[in-house]
């Protein structure tokens, strides 16, 4: 029981690691394409939140498992 | 001056881990859950009838009645927003700042992402996004529950999404056309059998995704404030009352925020997939 609950918590801790780290430099290389082309600033940011829910998507799945494993 | 639940939180808190079914952070689940009454805490609770049909347990639990208060505001407001617009086009204040929402709506998220066509789905879109604003504020206001951090409700609400998506799809594309175009064109034969059982899977994926998000969203964000504010608790000072208070102000700031975000987010999604199966050509 208690090594589950251990890897529950290291298991978040890697997804927001890995969460994180893809959020930011996505939104770095966003920031980077607005500044060299601040008139397709709207579509990039579009894109952009797409592209983030979707890492925070795949994060999510990581963490129902850290749910089930605290679960148990 | 303890009210009841203040004493169940310093109760829970104070009595050592293993002893009995209660843990540390079971008052926060506690508050996060569906139960069967309305917690007014330092007033008192008001307690719900459970009903029971054929075996199915369909009694009038917290997140019912938010959802109808939720639904019933959000007929209320709207319907006399377009009762407003028949009889004249000159928006008032109120109707005004709902005009806002919906043509940001039908322009911003729905005309881009979905493209020749979109009219169609507008008004799923609208209904998905009022929903989903509505309740997440509601979560907001004291005393009150968050429907949205119930995965019933999310599921419904991916299921919708679903529904919608295939339904628009197929009438687009044909039955068998929008199966057949849901591979790529020009992919090696023997990647045949890999590509179909990927793309089958990545249909239910995605309304998935979208109802875990949702709900790990909402629900996370009250378990922060929740926590904030039990670290007085655990810590049993009132020495750490203003950072912990400030800091669930904040964060409370960050859920107004992430409320009208995950509005946006559920129903760009929903608008991005519906154009997906809609047009399938790119």
């Amino acid at each position: 029981m208690e090594l589950a609950h251990l890897a529950a918590g290291i298991g978040s801790a890697l997804i927001i690691i890995g969460g994180g780290f893809g959020i930011g430099k996505l939104a770095a290389a966003a920031m980077e394409a607005t500044g060299r082309q601040p008139e397709a600033a709207g579509g990039i940011r579009t894109t952009m939140i797409i592209a983030a829910a979707l890492i925070e998507g795949i994060s999510l799945f990581a963490l129902v498992i850290c749910f089930i494993l605290a679960g148990k | 001056m303890y009210t009841d639940s203040t004493k169940a939180i310093a109760d829970s808190l104070t009595r050592p881990h293993g002893q009995g079914a209660s843990q540390g952070s079971d008052w926060i689940l506690h508050h996060i859950m569906d139960g069967n009454y309305l917690d007014f805490s330092p007033i008192g609770k008001i307690y719900l009838p459970e009903i029971e049909v054929m075996g199915f347990n369909i009694s009038i639990t917290r997140h019912v009645v938010f959802l109808w208060l939720a639904a019933i505001l959000l007929a209320f407001l709207l319907i006399k927003t377009a009762r407003r617009y028949k009889k004249t086009n000159i928006p008032n204040r109120f109707t005004g700042a709902i005009e806002v929402l919906i043509y940001f709506v039908k322009d911003e998220i729905a005309k881009p992402s979905i493209g020749g066509g979109y009219e169609k789905f507008v008004p799923y879109l609208l209904t998905a996004f009022f929903f989903i604003l509505f309740a997440n504020f509601l979560g907001l206001v004291p005393f009150s529950a968050t429907v949205t951090s119930n995965i019933s409700v999310t599921a419904t609400l991916a299921i919708a999404t679903f529904s919608v998506t295939q339904w628009g799809g197929m009438r687009k594309n044909g039955v068998f056309g929008y199966f057949k175009g849901l591979i790529p064109h020009g992919i090696p034969v023997f990647l045949l059998p890999i590509m179909i059982v990927v793309e089958i899977l990545g249909l239910f994926t995605k309304p998935f995704a979208l109802a875990m998000r949702l709900f790990a969203n909402m629900t996370a964000g009250h378990i922060v404030i929740y926590a904030l504010i039990g670290l007085i608790f655990t810590m049993n000072t009132i020495a750490v009352a203003p950072v912990s208070v400030g800091m669930a102000l904040a964060i409370y700031m960050l859920e107004i925020l992430v409320a009208m975000l995950q509005a946006y987010i559920f129903t760009m999604l929903s608008a991005v997939f519906i154009g997906m199966a809609v047009h399938q050509d790119h």
